[in-house]
């Protein structure tokens, strides 16, 4: 049995009469790529929320790295390594490029109650934060107000905070949502990449994509997982298919 | 000295200049009623650019600042009543009950937003009000005359026009400077972040709530020190020093001004209160004028008057 850095066991979310999360269990182990797939509505998002802690779960219990984290606010989860990128691109618009990725940085530098020294100016705040806007090919871009950077420039620019945070783990959120294919390929080829040093948990509708990179791949429809394993394995379980699957022909020749 | 030859260098270095030399015209042209405005002026710049602090950069609109006034005042005034003049009782002191006030009511109010934030603050501030009209050892609805400034121990005589009105600017150039020191730090920078994005602050790690009240605090002691030197001034303090319309006004300051700029506050308290002093000289309605201007700022200057000298960079 592999190692688990992130054990969701029986996590029951509900709102109103819906269950958008029904007693999910899954473990995604250390050192893999794992993908969640599912029809719009099959509660990929309201996973997510409770993973990172804006969201509290009717019943189950999260663990990372062997700690509880189902009761931890927000910051703690992310002070622990465990960083998101969301699905709808959440940057700071008044700031540069590299402001929003040194930001990131001193989230996890100390405390931030400093009140003199000019941050903008601080080797060790700056300095990672450029290494990682290099890590997404946004050096040349690291000046611009992020309000006048592309859709792609941005998606790329939440990948480059969430590394800044120096993460164990990345949750992505549906990370090349809007993107052209030649932008797709360039995220795919980067999250190829980052997959050699991180466990990510990767949210996706790009079956293509999905397909390329996972390890092992979990079928969310209506809040239940109906399947996982390997790709080969998803590709090859009839269930899948009919819930989801039969109407993305690509994957099947893909 | 590049930023000097912006038009927004120039105009904020030409009202410094007049700042710093405003006494010696007020004395030369025998006008004495110019100093008394300016002094006001200068001491509700500090009010504002307190104010600037939460509002400009941390995003957070708080309708009951003019509250720190009247409690820094009333310090001054009660301590001033029970015969305590010493300034290095009576300051510290205020900075410290304006601190501890604003501690509570942001503990309260910044578990809210928008229009909630705006509500709590306010109710807070009314609750301060009536506070003092029920005063009634303290002058009550009346207000409480003062009968001798804050001594300094021979080292400042506050008496003195002169005297009082540079230990205001002094005071005043002090807090921009510490403010924008602030908002450029870590500090200021999460404060600022908070502004734009709560959320993924919270997502990238940091207790945003936390600082957020610190921030408010510190806005909180320098009104409170606006308050201190507002009493001194006025040599009285009353409920009114924290009606609601006051704290209405040190909004108008910042907005006009512009948010989020250090000159910006100074900037519209100038604008504001000479606005005020010309115009209800022309018509008793002068607000009849004010108020489509004020529109004017908001429609098309979305960054206040030192957004306009800086080239629209904020339009």
């Amino acid at each position: 049995m592999p190692d688990a850095l992130l054990q969701i066991a029986d996590l029951t979310k509900r709102f109103g009469g819906v269950t958008a999360s029904d007693h999910i269990t899954l473990d995604i182990w250390r050192g893999e790529l794992h993908a969640i797939i599912g029809p719009n509505g099959a509660g990929k998002t309201t996973l997510i929320g409770q993973l990172t802690g804006e969201l509290a779960p009717n019943s189950g219990h999260i663990r990372f790295d062997g700690q509880d984290i189902t009761a931890l606010p927000v910051y703690r989860r992310s002070q622990l390594g465990l960083a998101r990128s969301f699905q709808i691109t959440s940057l700071f618009l008044d700031f540069t490029a590299l402001d929003n990725v040194a930001l990131a940085v001193q989230a996890h530098a100390g405390h931030s109650f400093r009140f003199w020294h000019d941050a903008r100016r601080e080797p060790e705040l700056r300095e990672p934060a450029r290494a990682a806007l290099d890590r997404v090919g946004l050096t040349r871009r690291a000046d611009v107000r992020v309000a006048n950077l592309s859709h792609g420039e941005h998606r790329q620019l939440e990948i480059a905070m969430a590394l800044a945070t120096r993460p164990r783990m990345l949750l992505l959120d549906e990370p090349m949502a809007g993107m052209g294919p030649e932008e797709s390929a360039r995220m795919v080829a980067m999250l190829r990449e980052l997959k050699q040093e991180l466990t990510i948990l990767l949210i996706e509708h790009d079956m293509e994509a999905v397909f390329a990179l996972a390890d092992r791949i979990t079928v969310l429809v209506y809040g239940r997982v109906i399947a996982s394993g390997t790709p080969d394995a998803i590709r090859a379980n009839a269930e899948v298919r009919e819930a989801y699957l039969g109407e993305q022909q690509v994957v099947a020749h893909g | 000295m590049k930023a000097l030859a912006t038009p927004r260098g120039m105009v904020v270095a030409v009202l410094l200049i007049f700042l710093a030399l405003l006494p010696v015209y007020a004395a030369a042209s025998g006008n004495a009623f110019l100093l008394t405005l300016f002094t006001r002026i200068v001491i509700l710049a500090i009010a504002a650019t307190s104010l600037n602090l939460i509002m400009g950069y941390g995003g957070l609109v708080s309708f009951g600042h003019a509250a720190y006034l009247g409690v820094g005042g009333y310090v001054i005034g009660i301590l001033a009543k029970e015969g305590i003049t010493s300034g290095f009782v009576q300051w510290p002191l205020a900075l410290v009950v304006s601190g501890l006030f604003a501690l509570v009511v942001g503990a309260l109010s910044l578990r809210t937003r928008g229009v909630y934030f705006i509500m709590i603050t306010l109710a807070f501030a009314q609750m301060i009000y009536y506070v003092a009209v029920g005063l009634d050892r303290y002058g009550g609805d009346d207000g409480l005359t003062i009968y001798r400034r804050s001594q300094f121990a021979g080292l400042l005589n506050l008496s003195n026009k002169t005297v009082f009105y540079y230990v205001c600017l002094i005071l005043l150039m002090a807090v921009i400077y510490v403010c924008w020191r602030l908002v450029n730090s870590r500090f200021g920078l999460v404060v600022q972040g908070a502004r734009s994005n709560d959320r993924r602050m919270r997502s990238l790690g940091f207790p945003t709530f936390r600082y957020r009240l610190t921030c408010f605090v510190i806005a909180g002691v320098l009104c409170g020190l606006a308050g201190a030197l507002l009493a001194n001034h006025t040599d009285f303090v009353s409920p009114a020093m924290m009606h609601w319309t006051r704290s209405g006004d040190l909004i108008v300051m910042v907005v006009l001004g512009g948010m989020a700029s250090s000159f910006g506050p100074l900037i519209g308290a100038v604008a504001l209160l000479v606005l005020e002093e010309t115009l209800s000289g022309v018509t008793e309605y002068w607000q009849i004028i004010l108020g489509p201007l004020l529109l004017l700022v908001v429609l098309f200057a979305r960054g206040g008057i030192d957004g306009l000298l800086a080239g629209g960079r904020r339009a």
